[in-house]
């Protein structure tokens, strides 16, 4: 018996007013205002120094380290939420009665399967290059990674990050992901309701924090989103 | 053959199989199906591309359920 397309998750965030384009778009002009906030301040600090005792350089130049450095940290918050993440020990496959034991086999590989066979040719191939998993939805285009997804809105100028994920450590990393996609599959804006929003901005911001590895995946989705 | 399995630390378990016609095989995997949901796994039916289904009745008539579990924000 289906029950629909409402995610059951959302019974644990009922405070959380529902994910949609219009959520999205006011969050990115909040995250645009807060990092000019935090941004135009200290560049403009180091040009009036400067301008007014030019032996304060060393202080400008500190100033517009902060200036530089307070963004990054914010957009290698955004990247982390699709960094790959240690595993824990695994439990028994033997759990329940009357179980029809899978083959012994390494838990990865056995997950990797089950991936695969939810994902498209392409998006397999880029899971396994990247370790993301490539999702079209209607919000945008989604990266979905073991314990976090980037969103990438339509027309690619904008990045969200959502840090999400599976509540058992002990799933093998494509297991994770498999959880999230089909998470995401079955309520997108239920998805990201639940998930914590973590970043928003260009996407070049993130992609630099990013692993070199998880690179071509933006660039992918970047591509698929215009 | 229409499979029920579940997403855990063995990569995943199948906990079931049956056809239409195979009652007591059917049978069975709604037994495992619902005690799966007593443990705090959700049902889910792949749906094809892009597309997936939260189910918490065991459907008889597709290739593939999955249990899995909730996901938080982290």
């Amino acid at each position: 018996m289906a029950v629909g397309q409402a995610l059951p998750e959302l019974a644990s965030v009922p405070w959380r007013a529902r994910t949609d384009e219009r959520w999205l778009r006011r969050w990115g002009r909040i995250w645009r205002a807060w990092t000019l906030a935090y941004t135009v301040p200290f560049a403009a600090a180091a040009g009036v120094m400067l301008w007014l005792e030019p032996l304060a350089a060393p202080v400008a130049a500190a100033a517009l380290a902060h200036a530089w450095i307070i963004p990054e940290l914010y957009a290698f918050r955004g990247a982390s939420v699709v960094r790959p993440k240690p595993s824990k020990p695994r439990a028994s496959s033997a759990e329940a009665p009357g179980v029809v034991a899978t083959p012994a086999a390494d838990p990865e590989l056995v997950a990797q399967g089950l991936l695969g066979d939810l994902l498209g040719h392409d998006e397999r191939e880029l899971q396994r290059r990247t370790g993301l998993a490539l999702e079209r939805g209607e919000l945008g285009v989604w990266l979905v990674g073991e314990a976090g997804a980037l969103l990438l809105t339509p027309g690619g100028r904008r990045l969200h990050c959502f840090c999400v994920r599976v509540t058992a450590p002990e799933l093998p990393p494509s297991d994770r992901i498999a959880h999230l996609l089909l998470a995401l599959r079955v309520d997108e804006g239920g998805f990201a309701t639940v998930a914590n929003h973590a970043f928003a901005g260009a996407p070049w911001r993130v992609r630099r924090r990013l692993p070199k590895r998880m690179r071509p995946a933006l660039d992918t989705a970047r591509a698929a989103g215009r | 053959m229409a499979r029920l399995i579940r997403m855990d630390g063995t990569g995943h378990t199948t906990l079931g199989e049956w056809t239409a016609a195979d009652d007591a095989a059917y049978g069975a995997a709604l037994d495992e199906f619902r005690s799966q949901l007593e443990l705090g796994y959700i049902g889910t039916v792949p749906d094809g591309p892009g597309k997936a289904t939260h189910v918490r009745e065991l459907p008889r008539e597709v290739d593939l359920v999955i249990m899995r579990r909730p996901i938080a924000g982290g």
